[in-house]
Protein backbone atom coordinates (compact mmCIF):
# COMPACT_ATOMS: atom_id res chain seq x y z
CA UNK A 1 0.00 0.00 0.00
CA UNK A 2 1.35 3.34 -0.89
CA UNK A 3 1.87 5.81 2.13
CA UNK A 4 -0.50 8.22 2.92
CA UNK A 5 0.53 11.57 3.15
CA UNK A 6 -0.72 13.25 6.55
CA UNK A 7 -0.52 16.87 6.56
CA UNK A 8 -1.86 19.32 9.69
CA UNK A 9 -3.81 22.30 8.48
CA UNK A 10 -3.25 24.78 11.29
CA UNK A 11 -5.04 28.43 11.82
CA UNK A 12 -2.17 29.90 14.23
CA UNK A 13 -3.03 33.38 16.09
CA UNK A 14 -5.80 35.52 16.57
CA UNK A 15 -7.25 35.83 12.84
CA UNK A 16 -10.80 33.85 12.58
CA UNK A 17 -11.09 33.83 8.80
CA UNK A 18 -10.63 29.76 8.27
CA UNK A 19 -12.04 29.63 4.92
CA UNK A 20 -9.21 29.26 3.17
CA UNK A 21 -8.01 26.75 5.15
CA UNK A 22 -11.18 24.72 5.17
CA UNK A 23 -10.80 24.73 1.32
CA UNK A 24 -7.19 23.98 1.35
CA UNK A 25 -8.27 20.76 4.20
CA UNK A 26 -11.18 19.58 1.58
CA UNK A 27 -8.90 19.51 -1.36
CA UNK A 28 -6.05 17.79 0.10
CA UNK A 29 -8.32 15.27 1.53
CA UNK A 30 -9.78 15.10 -2.29
CA UNK A 31 -6.24 14.85 -3.34
CA UNK A 32 -6.06 11.45 -0.95
CA UNK A 33 -4.07 13.25 2.02
CA UNK A 34 -5.27 12.71 5.77
CA UNK A 35 -5.36 15.80 6.91
CA UNK A 36 -5.57 17.00 10.58
CA UNK A 37 -7.65 20.08 11.12
CA UNK A 38 -6.80 21.58 13.97
CA UNK A 39 -9.49 24.58 14.21
CA UNK A 40 -9.58 28.42 14.93
CA UNK A 41 -7.26 30.08 17.21
CA UNK A 42 -4.44 27.24 18.03
CA UNK A 43 -1.50 28.15 20.26
CA UNK A 44 2.27 27.46 18.08
CA UNK A 45 2.82 24.97 21.00
CA UNK A 46 -0.64 23.00 20.52
CA UNK A 47 0.24 22.98 16.54
CA UNK A 48 4.02 21.69 17.40
CA UNK A 49 2.58 18.86 19.62
CA UNK A 50 -0.26 17.57 17.25
CA UNK A 51 1.98 17.49 14.68
CA UNK A 52 4.70 15.18 16.45
CA UNK A 53 1.56 13.56 18.12
CA UNK A 54 -0.28 12.25 14.56
CA UNK A 55 3.11 12.29 12.87
CA UNK A 56 2.81 14.35 9.90
CA UNK A 57 4.80 14.50 7.25
CA UNK A 58 3.74 18.55 6.84
CA UNK A 59 2.78 21.15 8.43
CA UNK A 60 0.44 23.74 6.29
CA UNK A 61 -0.76 27.35 8.00
CA UNK A 62 -2.88 29.53 7.24
CA UNK A 63 -2.19 33.35 8.25
CA UNK A 64 -3.99 36.48 7.66
CA UNK A 65 -3.67 38.33 10.19
CA UNK A 66 -0.34 39.65 9.26
CA UNK A 67 1.60 37.51 12.31
CA UNK A 68 3.69 35.37 9.83
CA UNK A 69 6.73 37.30 11.10
CA UNK A 70 6.03 36.08 14.30
CA UNK A 71 4.46 32.69 14.16
CA UNK A 72 6.70 30.92 11.17
CA UNK A 73 9.87 31.64 13.23
CA UNK A 74 7.94 30.18 16.72
CA UNK A 75 6.92 27.23 14.94
CA UNK A 76 10.46 26.43 13.22
CA UNK A 77 11.91 27.15 16.34
CA UNK A 78 9.84 25.21 18.52
CA UNK A 79 10.36 22.07 15.47
CA UNK A 80 13.78 22.35 16.10
CA UNK A 81 13.65 22.19 20.54
CA UNK A 82 11.26 19.27 19.84
CA UNK A 83 14.04 17.13 17.28
CA UNK A 84 11.04 17.00 15.11
CA UNK A 85 12.58 19.36 12.29
CA UNK A 86 11.94 16.80 9.88
CA UNK A 87 8.47 18.09 9.62
CA UNK A 88 7.96 20.82 6.75
CA UNK A 89 6.38 23.85 7.29
CA UNK A 90 4.89 25.54 4.17
CA UNK A 91 2.11 28.38 4.19
CA UNK A 92 -0.68 30.69 2.67
CA UNK A 93 -1.70 33.68 3.49
CA UNK A 94 -1.97 37.27 2.64
CA UNK A 95 2.05 37.72 2.69
CA UNK A 96 3.88 40.24 1.19
CA UNK A 97 6.98 39.62 -1.39
CA UNK A 98 9.83 40.41 0.76
CA UNK A 99 8.56 39.05 3.89
CA UNK A 100 8.19 35.20 1.67
CA UNK A 101 11.87 36.08 0.98
CA UNK A 102 12.69 35.94 4.78
CA UNK A 103 10.34 33.01 5.66
CA UNK A 104 11.86 30.75 2.75
CA UNK A 105 15.35 31.37 4.05
CA UNK A 106 14.40 30.54 7.87
CA UNK A 107 13.53 27.53 6.57
CA UNK A 108 9.41 27.83 5.41
CA UNK A 109 9.32 25.07 2.61
CA UNK A 110 7.06 27.36 0.24
CA UNK A 111 4.07 30.03 0.63
CA UNK A 112 1.20 30.20 -1.49
CA UNK A 113 -0.71 33.47 -2.29
CA UNK A 114 -4.37 34.34 -2.21
CA UNK A 115 -5.16 32.98 -5.72
CA UNK A 116 -3.06 29.79 -6.36
CA UNK A 117 -5.23 26.65 -7.94
CA UNK A 118 -5.57 24.02 -5.19
CA UNK A 119 -4.42 21.31 -7.89
CA UNK A 120 -1.38 23.32 -7.66
CA UNK A 121 -0.39 22.90 -4.19
CA UNK A 122 -1.89 19.49 -4.29
CA UNK A 123 1.13 18.65 -7.00
CA UNK A 124 3.67 20.01 -4.92
CA UNK A 125 3.47 18.40 -1.65
CA UNK A 126 3.01 14.99 -3.84
CA UNK A 127 6.21 16.35 -5.24
CA UNK A 128 8.15 17.44 -2.14
CA UNK A 129 6.95 14.01 -0.17
CA UNK A 130 7.48 11.25 -2.63
CA UNK B 1 16.17 -2.37 21.29
CA UNK B 2 16.54 1.43 21.88
CA UNK B 3 13.62 2.20 19.81
CA UNK B 4 11.32 -0.28 22.58
CA UNK B 5 13.30 1.46 25.38
CA UNK B 6 12.04 5.09 24.42
CA UNK B 7 8.54 3.56 23.24
CA UNK B 8 8.47 2.27 27.00
CA UNK B 9 9.64 5.69 28.04
CA UNK B 10 6.67 7.44 26.35
CA UNK B 11 8.99 9.67 24.27
CA UNK B 12 6.02 11.14 22.16
CA UNK B 13 8.15 11.18 18.84
CA UNK B 14 9.01 7.59 19.03
CA UNK B 15 5.36 6.46 20.01
CA UNK B 16 4.27 8.69 17.05
CA UNK B 17 6.30 6.90 14.82
CA UNK B 18 5.13 3.38 16.07
CA UNK B 19 2.01 3.88 15.60
CA UNK B 20 2.56 5.04 11.58
CA UNK B 21 4.34 1.90 11.28
CA UNK B 22 1.66 0.08 12.66
CA UNK B 23 -1.09 1.66 10.92
CA UNK B 24 0.77 1.45 7.40
CA UNK B 25 1.96 -2.16 8.12
CA UNK B 26 6.10 -1.77 8.05
CA UNK B 27 7.10 -3.18 10.58
CA UNK B 28 5.45 -6.38 11.56
CA UNK B 29 8.08 -7.43 14.29
CA UNK B 30 7.17 -4.07 16.29
CA UNK B 31 3.88 -5.97 17.47
CA UNK B 32 5.94 -8.93 18.69
CA UNK B 33 8.18 -6.69 20.57
CA UNK B 34 5.67 -4.90 22.07
CA UNK B 35 2.60 -7.24 22.72
CA UNK B 36 4.59 -8.72 26.07
CA UNK B 37 4.47 -4.56 27.29
CA UNK B 38 0.90 -4.33 27.30
CA UNK B 39 -2.36 -5.51 28.82
CA UNK B 40 -1.71 -2.46 31.62
CA UNK B 41 -3.91 -0.08 30.61
CA UNK B 42 -7.90 0.20 30.87
CA UNK B 43 -9.86 0.62 27.70
CA UNK B 44 -12.55 3.01 27.29
CA UNK B 45 -14.77 3.22 24.25
CA UNK B 46 -16.87 6.35 22.94
CA UNK B 47 -19.70 5.95 20.52
CA UNK B 48 -22.59 7.31 19.01
CA UNK B 49 -24.02 8.76 16.07
CA UNK B 50 -22.50 11.77 13.98
CA UNK B 51 -22.65 14.96 16.15
CA UNK B 52 -23.38 13.22 19.67
CA UNK B 53 -20.51 15.05 21.16
CA UNK B 54 -18.67 12.15 21.57
CA UNK B 55 -15.08 14.47 21.07
CA UNK B 56 -16.64 16.65 23.26
CA UNK B 57 -17.30 14.35 25.63
CA UNK B 58 -13.56 12.60 25.68
CA UNK B 59 -12.28 16.60 26.22
CA UNK B 60 -14.44 16.36 29.24
CA UNK B 61 -13.64 13.19 31.09
CA UNK B 62 -9.81 13.03 30.36
CA UNK B 63 -9.24 15.85 32.83
CA UNK B 64 -11.17 13.15 35.48
CA UNK B 65 -9.22 10.47 34.28
CA UNK B 66 -5.65 12.25 34.65
CA UNK B 67 -6.48 12.80 38.21
CA UNK B 68 -3.50 11.25 40.70
CA UNK B 69 -0.63 11.52 37.91
CA UNK B 70 -1.94 9.27 35.35
CA UNK B 71 -1.43 8.76 31.44
CA UNK B 72 -4.13 8.68 28.69
CA UNK B 73 -3.74 7.96 25.16
CA UNK B 74 -6.62 8.89 22.82
CA UNK B 75 -7.50 7.31 19.83
CA UNK B 76 -9.87 9.20 17.87
CA UNK B 77 -11.28 7.46 14.35
CA UNK B 78 -12.83 9.51 11.49
CA UNK B 79 -13.77 8.18 8.43
CA UNK B 80 -11.89 7.78 5.25
CA UNK B 81 -13.48 9.03 1.66
CA UNK B 82 -14.35 5.82 -0.28
CA UNK B 83 -13.93 8.24 -3.27
CA UNK B 84 -10.86 10.01 -2.85
CA UNK B 85 -9.00 7.63 0.02
CA UNK B 86 -8.46 10.62 1.93
CA UNK B 87 -10.02 12.02 5.28
CA UNK B 88 -10.62 14.83 7.02
CA UNK B 89 -9.87 14.02 10.73
CA UNK B 90 -11.09 16.96 13.01
CA UNK B 91 -11.89 15.47 16.12
CA UNK B 92 -8.95 17.53 17.56
CA UNK B 93 -10.90 20.35 17.25
CA UNK B 94 -12.85 19.71 20.52
CA UNK B 95 -10.21 18.54 21.99
CA UNK B 96 -7.91 21.35 22.38
CA UNK B 97 -7.75 21.67 26.30
CA UNK B 98 -5.62 18.46 26.03
CA UNK B 99 -3.61 19.31 23.57
CA UNK B 100 -0.81 20.43 25.93
CA UNK B 101 -0.75 17.88 28.65
CA UNK B 102 2.17 16.15 28.81
CA UNK B 103 0.42 12.94 29.79
CA UNK B 104 -2.39 13.12 26.95
CA UNK B 105 -1.36 11.38 23.44
CA UNK B 106 -4.14 12.30 21.04
CA UNK B 107 -3.81 10.20 17.60
CA UNK B 108 -6.51 11.05 14.95
CA UNK B 109 -6.87 7.69 12.65
CA UNK B 110 -8.44 7.39 9.85
CA UNK B 111 -10.79 4.40 8.68
CA UNK B 112 -8.92 3.16 5.41
CA UNK B 113 -11.67 1.59 4.18
CA UNK B 114 -13.01 -0.31 7.51
CA UNK B 115 -16.73 -0.14 8.21
CA UNK B 116 -17.40 -1.57 11.95
CA UNK B 117 -16.58 2.36 13.12
CA UNK B 118 -13.21 1.44 14.07
CA UNK B 119 -9.82 1.38 11.43
CA UNK B 120 -8.62 -2.08 11.00
CA UNK B 121 -5.14 -1.20 12.81
CA UNK B 122 -7.03 0.50 15.74
CA UNK B 123 -6.37 -2.29 17.96
CA UNK B 124 -3.11 -2.54 16.99
CA UNK B 125 -2.52 1.09 17.62
CA UNK B 126 -3.68 0.85 21.06
CA UNK B 127 -1.16 -1.56 21.69
CA UNK B 128 1.64 0.77 21.25
CA UNK B 129 -0.36 3.40 23.39
CA UNK B 130 -0.53 0.77 26.30
CA UNK B 131 2.98 -0.36 25.77
CA UNK B 132 3.79 3.23 26.03
CA UNK B 133 2.47 3.38 29.70
CA UNK B 134 -0.73 4.84 29.78
CA UNK B 135 -3.42 4.02 32.62
CA UNK B 136 -6.14 4.67 30.16
CA UNK B 137 -6.92 4.29 26.56
CA UNK B 138 -9.86 6.80 24.97
CA UNK B 139 -10.97 5.14 21.76
CA UNK B 140 -13.49 7.17 19.89
CA UNK B 141 -15.64 5.74 17.28
CA UNK B 142 -16.69 7.42 14.41
CA UNK B 143 -20.00 8.37 14.12
CA UNK B 144 -22.32 5.39 14.07
CA UNK B 145 -25.47 4.47 13.61
CA UNK B 146 -26.92 0.79 13.74
CA UNK B 147 -24.57 -2.19 12.82
CA UNK B 148 -21.04 -0.67 13.75
CA UNK B 149 -20.25 -2.48 17.02
CA UNK B 150 -16.33 -3.26 16.76
CA UNK B 151 -15.70 -0.65 19.51
CA UNK B 152 -16.83 -3.46 22.40
CA UNK B 153 -14.61 -5.92 21.14
CA UNK B 154 -11.88 -3.88 21.93
CA UNK B 155 -12.78 -2.05 25.11
CA UNK B 156 -13.68 -2.75 29.19
CA UNK B 157 -15.93 -0.45 29.14
CA UNK B 158 -18.43 0.91 26.20
CA UNK B 159 -19.75 4.09 26.33
CA UNK B 160 -22.71 4.62 23.68
CA UNK B 161 -23.58 8.35 23.63
CA UNK B 162 -27.19 9.48 22.14
CA UNK B 163 -28.78 13.18 21.96
CA UNK B 164 -32.24 13.93 22.18
CA UNK B 165 -32.50 14.60 18.54
CA UNK B 166 -30.79 10.70 17.71
CA UNK B 167 -34.41 9.59 17.80
CA UNK B 168 -36.91 7.62 20.19
CA UNK B 169 -36.01 4.70 22.06
CA UNK B 170 -37.53 2.08 19.28
CA UNK B 171 -34.17 3.47 16.93
CA UNK B 172 -31.68 2.61 19.79
CA UNK B 173 -33.42 -0.85 20.42
CA UNK B 174 -33.45 -1.82 16.93
CA UNK B 175 -30.05 -0.69 16.76
CA UNK B 176 -27.58 -2.97 18.45
CA UNK B 177 -26.33 -0.14 20.15
CA UNK B 178 -27.92 -0.78 23.27
CA UNK B 179 -26.10 -4.19 23.46
CA UNK B 180 -22.48 -2.98 23.45
CA UNK B 181 -23.48 0.01 25.74
CA UNK B 182 -21.96 -0.68 29.59
CA UNK B 183 -23.34 2.95 30.21
CA UNK B 184 -25.75 5.26 28.13
CA UNK B 185 -25.28 8.81 28.22
CA UNK B 186 -27.68 11.51 27.02
CA UNK B 187 -25.80 14.33 26.41
CA UNK B 188 -27.07 17.81 25.11
CA UNK B 189 -29.02 17.16 28.43
CA UNK B 190 -29.90 20.72 28.00
CA UNK B 191 -31.97 20.27 24.87
CA UNK B 192 -35.92 19.51 25.12
CA UNK B 193 -36.47 15.62 24.90
CA UNK B 194 -33.33 14.88 26.91
CA UNK B 195 -35.82 13.64 29.93
CA UNK B 196 -38.40 11.75 27.99
CA UNK B 197 -35.24 10.27 25.65
CA UNK B 198 -33.77 9.23 29.24
CA UNK B 199 -36.91 7.69 30.38
CA UNK B 200 -37.76 5.95 27.40
CA UNK B 201 -33.92 4.24 27.12
CA UNK B 202 -34.90 2.99 31.12
CA UNK B 203 -37.40 1.64 30.01
CA UNK B 204 -36.05 -0.11 27.07
CA UNK B 205 -33.11 -1.56 28.80
CA UNK B 206 -35.64 -2.70 31.58
CA UNK B 207 -37.02 -5.14 28.74
CA UNK B 208 -33.73 -6.18 27.83
CA UNK B 209 -32.62 -9.80 29.12
CA UNK B 210 -31.12 -9.44 32.39
CA UNK B 211 -28.09 -11.88 32.17
CA UNK B 212 -25.82 -9.34 34.00
CA UNK B 213 -25.35 -8.04 37.63
CA UNK B 214 -24.41 -4.61 35.93
CA UNK B 215 -27.52 -2.77 35.92
CA UNK B 216 -26.57 0.01 32.82
CA UNK B 217 -26.65 3.38 33.99
CA UNK B 218 -27.91 5.96 31.77
CA UNK B 219 -26.82 9.54 32.63
CA UNK B 220 -27.03 13.07 31.49
CA UNK B 221 -24.24 15.26 30.66
CA UNK B 222 -23.65 18.25 28.81
CA UNK B 223 -20.36 17.91 27.78
CA UNK B 224 -19.29 21.33 27.07
CA UNK B 225 -20.46 23.05 30.02
CA UNK B 226 -18.96 19.96 31.92
CA UNK B 227 -22.05 19.11 33.61
CA UNK B 228 -23.00 15.50 34.31
CA UNK B 229 -19.27 15.00 33.40
CA UNK B 230 -17.96 13.56 37.74
CA UNK B 231 -20.61 11.38 37.37
CA UNK B 232 -19.81 9.58 34.11
CA UNK B 233 -15.88 9.23 35.35
CA UNK B 234 -17.10 7.72 38.81
CA UNK B 235 -19.72 5.20 36.98
CA UNK B 236 -17.24 4.26 34.35
CA UNK B 237 -14.83 3.72 37.47
CA UNK B 238 -17.13 1.78 39.26
CA UNK B 239 -18.19 -0.42 36.50
CA UNK B 240 -14.06 -1.11 35.84
CA UNK B 241 -14.13 -1.65 39.31
CA UNK B 242 -16.78 -4.17 38.88
CA UNK B 243 -15.53 -5.93 36.01
CA UNK B 244 -12.25 -5.99 38.49
CA UNK B 245 -14.33 -7.80 41.56
CA UNK B 246 -15.94 -10.02 39.85
CA UNK B 247 -13.25 -11.69 37.24
CA UNK B 248 -15.12 -10.86 34.60
CA UNK B 249 -11.85 -8.50 33.43
CA UNK B 250 -9.73 -11.57 32.96
CA UNK B 251 -12.89 -13.72 31.61
CA UNK B 252 -13.93 -10.36 28.99
CA UNK B 253 -10.16 -10.18 28.20
CA UNK B 254 -9.43 -13.55 27.22
CA UNK B 255 -12.47 -13.52 24.75
CA UNK B 256 -11.36 -10.49 23.03
CA UNK B 257 -7.97 -12.13 22.92
CA UNK B 258 -9.66 -15.04 21.18
CA UNK B 259 -12.04 -12.89 18.92
CA UNK B 260 -8.32 -11.07 17.22
CA UNK B 261 -6.59 -14.43 16.94
CA UNK B 262 -9.22 -16.04 15.50
CA UNK B 263 -9.53 -12.63 13.20
CA UNK B 264 -5.91 -12.89 12.38
CA UNK B 265 -5.88 -16.80 11.45
CA UNK B 266 -8.48 -16.27 9.44
CA UNK B 267 -7.11 -13.22 7.50
CA UNK B 268 -3.65 -15.22 7.27
CA UNK B 269 -5.93 -18.20 5.94
CA UNK B 270 -7.37 -16.21 3.59
CA UNK B 271 -4.72 -14.56 2.05
CA UNK B 272 -2.80 -18.02 1.78
CA UNK B 273 -6.18 -19.64 -0.14
CA UNK B 274 -5.86 -16.45 -2.65
CA UNK B 275 -2.00 -16.71 -3.34
CA UNK B 276 -1.29 -20.59 -3.42
CA UNK B 277 -4.95 -22.36 -3.40
CA UNK B 278 -7.17 -21.15 -5.73
CA UNK B 279 -5.53 -20.62 -9.18
CA UNK B 280 -7.09 -17.77 -10.50
CA UNK B 281 -7.15 -19.03 -14.58
CA UNK B 282 -8.86 -22.07 -13.23
CA UNK B 283 -11.41 -20.40 -10.91
CA UNK B 284 -11.87 -17.98 -14.19
CA UNK B 285 -12.69 -20.73 -16.61
CA UNK B 286 -15.30 -21.94 -14.07
CA UNK B 287 -16.98 -18.59 -13.90
CA UNK B 288 -17.52 -19.10 -17.56
CA UNK B 289 -19.20 -21.99 -17.41
CA UNK B 290 -20.82 -20.96 -14.68
CA UNK B 291 -22.18 -17.90 -16.31
CA UNK B 292 -23.29 -20.30 -18.89
CA UNK B 293 -25.39 -21.92 -16.17
CA UNK B 294 -23.71 -24.97 -17.03
CA UNK B 295 -21.83 -25.71 -13.31
CA UNK B 296 -23.12 -23.90 -10.42
CA UNK B 297 -21.60 -21.99 -8.01
CA UNK B 298 -21.91 -24.71 -5.27
CA UNK B 299 -19.93 -27.13 -7.76
CA UNK B 300 -17.41 -24.71 -7.86
CA UNK B 301 -17.10 -24.44 -3.97
CA UNK B 302 -16.62 -27.58 -4.12
CA UNK B 303 -14.20 -28.32 -6.32
CA UNK B 304 -12.21 -25.89 -4.70
CA UNK B 305 -13.03 -27.01 -1.43
CA UNK B 306 -11.38 -30.40 -2.38
CA UNK B 307 -7.83 -28.96 -2.52
CA UNK B 308 -8.06 -28.25 0.75
CA UNK B 309 -10.07 -30.80 2.68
Amino acid sequence: MEKKIRILIGKPGLDGHDRGAKVIAAALRDAGFEVIYTGLHQLSESIVEAAIQEDVDIIGLSILSGAHMTIFPKILDLLKQKNAEHIIVIGGGIIPEEDIKKLLKMGVKRIFTPGAPTNEIVYYIKSIIH
Amino acid sequence: MTNLQNLLKADKITIARAITQVENGTDPKLLEEIFPHTGNAYYIGITGPPGAGKSSLVNAIVPKLLENNKKVGIIAVDPTSPFSGGALLGDRIRMNDLALNENVFIRSMATRGSLGGLASKTKDVALVLDAAGMDYIVIETVGVGQVELDIAQVCDTTVVVLVPESGDAIQAMKAGILEVADILVVNKGDRSGADRLILEMKFAFELRAHNTDWHNPILKTTAIENIGIDELVSTIKSHKEHLEKSGKLEIERKNKLTLRVNELIEERIKSHLHEYVIDQKQLKKMIDKAYERKITPQYIIDEIAKKIF
